[in-house]
């Protein structure tokens, strides 16, 4: 016999509920709404009157070619941060399967740069890089390179997406590695036997059979190089040089914090609210159904 | 020739345990040997020596007179089929089957026409288009088997294709095993702790115990001759019963000519009783049975009895249904040939 235990009453569930939803509606939910009330209206430069002007705010922001500057190097920038975060984390992963024996060690050394806060992971590659002291700066100078984030902007995207992939390689390296692991060892033994060569193996059996985990790695990642970010490049470049690193949500703190201009930054985060629902969308319709095998 | 030496195989773990000691097969071109044993003796560790999925610590693995200690599993020709299949999950049937024929480079034509082949061999072409979730258990089995098959190897190996079967479709998985094998010709290795899919299914049957052989030979020379208490055990089913008897003898067995060492142990089989009366002539075996328990199965009873009344519990088997109350006295009866003495320390076969 199962032994069920009841409540009486319909409130007790709702109250037990109630502190997970309280910090949902403060911190997530009223936010929201007022970034969509905002963006709506538009400000005058003392803060002491505001108008409601519709889309306004939005038809300023998109005949902006600033925005769609920042739109491409946050594309940009998200899509080698992704690319870059999955195949090192996976590569490791790969090599932490094979080694089952120091992957405790390994492992725990990885974790560790998702236990850093951004903006300190942010300042700790800012020093290696500073041009002048810096220790990783200064040996590449010593080979013969101008290393100069501060001036150049190819160079302050470098430094920004080695920041955010490094933070972001211990995540995905739990989970490949997790994946990895859920594959049966048969499967692999049994291909091996099929005669596949180690890396013929991995592309037709180990790199398939973790396609959900990838995809689901890839838009978190997105996400993340989408928002978490922002610790890091306010720490490092501060979206400079002349905004060679600023990205959407960079941006959004720019315009609105720095520039005063709340309504054109609600309607950005507006916008991005939107862009996050749809990659989780896209995410649970995937998830459930094509990447599946 | 595709026969498969073992010469003196050994296996010690990286943690130092000996799983396999010292094997020594000699499995001729075409048979059907089976290794069986109980839980852990080191049957499966065997298999994957063969395969190259698992290090040769010490001796020779040879296919075809050719050492392959060395060489990869791709190289060494073998197929395996897996307890649990070892499908590729995100393939179809058909890819599956075509995947070690593609990795050699086999013409696509070809492939088609040895895939069609299998399938058709183990009925599975309507399957051909199917992922393996969306098979059964004995669909899954057969995709296996087909995998080995495709490929034409030197030797087949097996590692309890059958235990996550349901008792009936095992048995006709059996058969279909064995007339596939019988057709191709294969020589085939074979891992099972089930004794009756051993006895079914092997020319030369090798019973393991703790890493090592306890007796190999036909199927029924390890049953009418076993070398070892423990084979005498593990091979039929239920078990032959054995019975240490002390050196004066024992209280309700009479044994009319008793091997001449004092304490021995003594084996018989349960189906090789029969029940006799009081005034029947004088029989090499006779034992006093007090009846404990009955397990009627229809075709045959099984007679649980305890030798002279406290005794230790030995099984009878008869024919047919019995109805025998439970404390009835019993009288069992069986013929020389059909006893077995083995040693009562060393638990091996005394000398006839
Ligand atoms: N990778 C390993 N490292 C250390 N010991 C192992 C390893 N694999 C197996 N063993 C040990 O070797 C022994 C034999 O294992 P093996 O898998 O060959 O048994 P088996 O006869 O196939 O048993 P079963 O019928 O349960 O499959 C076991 O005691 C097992 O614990
Ligand atoms: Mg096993």
């Amino acid at each position: 016999m199962e032994k069920r235990v009841t409540f009486d009453g319909k409130a007790l569930p709702y109250l037990l509920l109630a502190p997970q939803l309280l910090v949902t509606i403060i911190f997530f939910y009223w936010p929201a709404v007022q970034a969509v009330w905002q963006s709506f209206l538009i400000q005058d430069a003392f803060g002491l009157s505001t108008e409601f002007v519709w889309f306004e705010n939005y038809q300023t922001l998109f005949s902006r070619p600033e925005y769609f500057r920042s739109l491409v190097t946050t594309l940009i920038f998200s899509s080698v941060v992704a690319f870059l975060s999955l195949s090192l984390s996976l590569l490791l992963a790969v090599q932490a399967d094979k080694q089952i024996k120091f992957a405790s060690g390994y492992k725990t050394l990885l974790i560790w740069p998702y236990a850093v806060a951004p903006a300190i992971a942010g300042v700790l590659w800012l020093f290696m890089f500073q041009p002048s002291l810096g220790l990783v700066s200064q040996s590449i100078r010593a080979l013969g390179f101008d290393w100069n984030p501060l001036l150049n902007g190819d160079h302050a995207m470098a430094l920004v997406v080695m920041a955010a992939t490094w933070k972001q390689i211990s995540y995905n390296f739990l989970f490949f590695l997790a994946g990895l692991q859920s594959i049966p060892k048969s499967v692999i033994e049994a291909s091996a036997i099929d005669g596949a060569s180690p890396m013929r193996r991995f592309w037709t059996i180990t790199f398939p059979l973790l396609s959900p985990t990838t995809f689901y790695l890839l838009v978190v990642n997105i996400v993340y190089v989408f928002f978490d970010t922002f610790g890091i490049i306010d720490a490092t470049t501060g979206g400079g040089p002349s905004k060679a690193t600023e990205t959407l949500v960079y941006k959004v703190f720019h315009d609105g914090r720095l520039g005063g201009d709340l309504g054109g930054s609600a309607a950005q985060s507006v916008i991005l609210m939107v862009m996050v629902i749809g990659l989780t969308a896209i995410q649970f319709r995937f998830v459930e159904k094509k990447v599946q095998y | 020739m595709n026969n498969v030496q073992l010469r003196k195989v050994g296996k010690v773990y990286a943690g130092g345990f000996e799983a396999v000691r010292q094997i020594s097969i000699d499995i001729p071109d075409g048979a059907f040997c089976v290794l069986v044993g109980p839980s852990g003796c080191g049957k499966s560790t065997l298999l994957r020596m063969v395969a190259g999925l698992e290090t040769i610590t010490s001796g020779e693995v040879a296919i075809g007179d050719k050492v392959v200690n060395a060489l990869d599993p791709s190289e060494r020709d073998i197929a395996m089929v897996f307890q649990n299949y070892a499908l590729y999950p995100h393939m179809s049937v058909y890819d599956n089957m075509a995947y070690g024929l593609r990795n050699r480079g086999t013409p696509k034509p070809e492939i088609e026409t040895r895939v069609q082949e299998a399938a058709r061999i183990l009925e599975i072409g309507h399957l051909l288009d199917r992922k393996p979730r969306a098979l059964s258990g004995g669909q899954r089995q057969r995709v296996a088997m087909g995998r080995a098959i495709v490929r034409k190897p030197r030797v087949f190996l097996f590692d309890e294709p059958l235990s996550n079967l349901d008792a009936k479709l095992r048995i006709q998985m059996r058969v279909e095993i064995k007339k596939l094998q019988r057709a191709l010709g294969i020589t085939s290795i074979y891992v099972t702790h089930d004794q009756l899919e051993a006895m079914t299914l092997a020319d030369m049957l090798v019973v393991m115990n703790k890493g090592k052989v306890e007796q190999m030979g036909p199927p029924l020379a390890l049953y009418e001759k076993p070398q070892t208490t423990f084979v005498a055990g593990f091979i039929g089913a239920p078990p032959m019963n054995l019975v240490e008897v002390p050196a004066g003898g024992m209280a309700g067995l009479t044994l009319a000519h008793p091997p001449q060492v004092g304490r021995f142990i003594l084996g018989i089989r349960p189906e090789h009783f029969q029940l006799s009366s009081e005034d029947a002539g004088p029989s090499a075996l006779v034992v006093e049975l007090t009846l404990t328990a009955v397990e009627a199965v229809g075709s045959e009873t099984f007679l649980y009895g305890a030798i002279g009344g406290a005794g230790r519990e030995i099984i009878v088997r008869v024919p047919g249904k019995a109805d025998i109350a439970i404390g009835t006295k019993l009288r069992a009866v069986a013929d020389a040939h059909d006893l077995h003495f083995f040693h009562a320390e060393t638990g091996d076969r005394l000398p006839d």
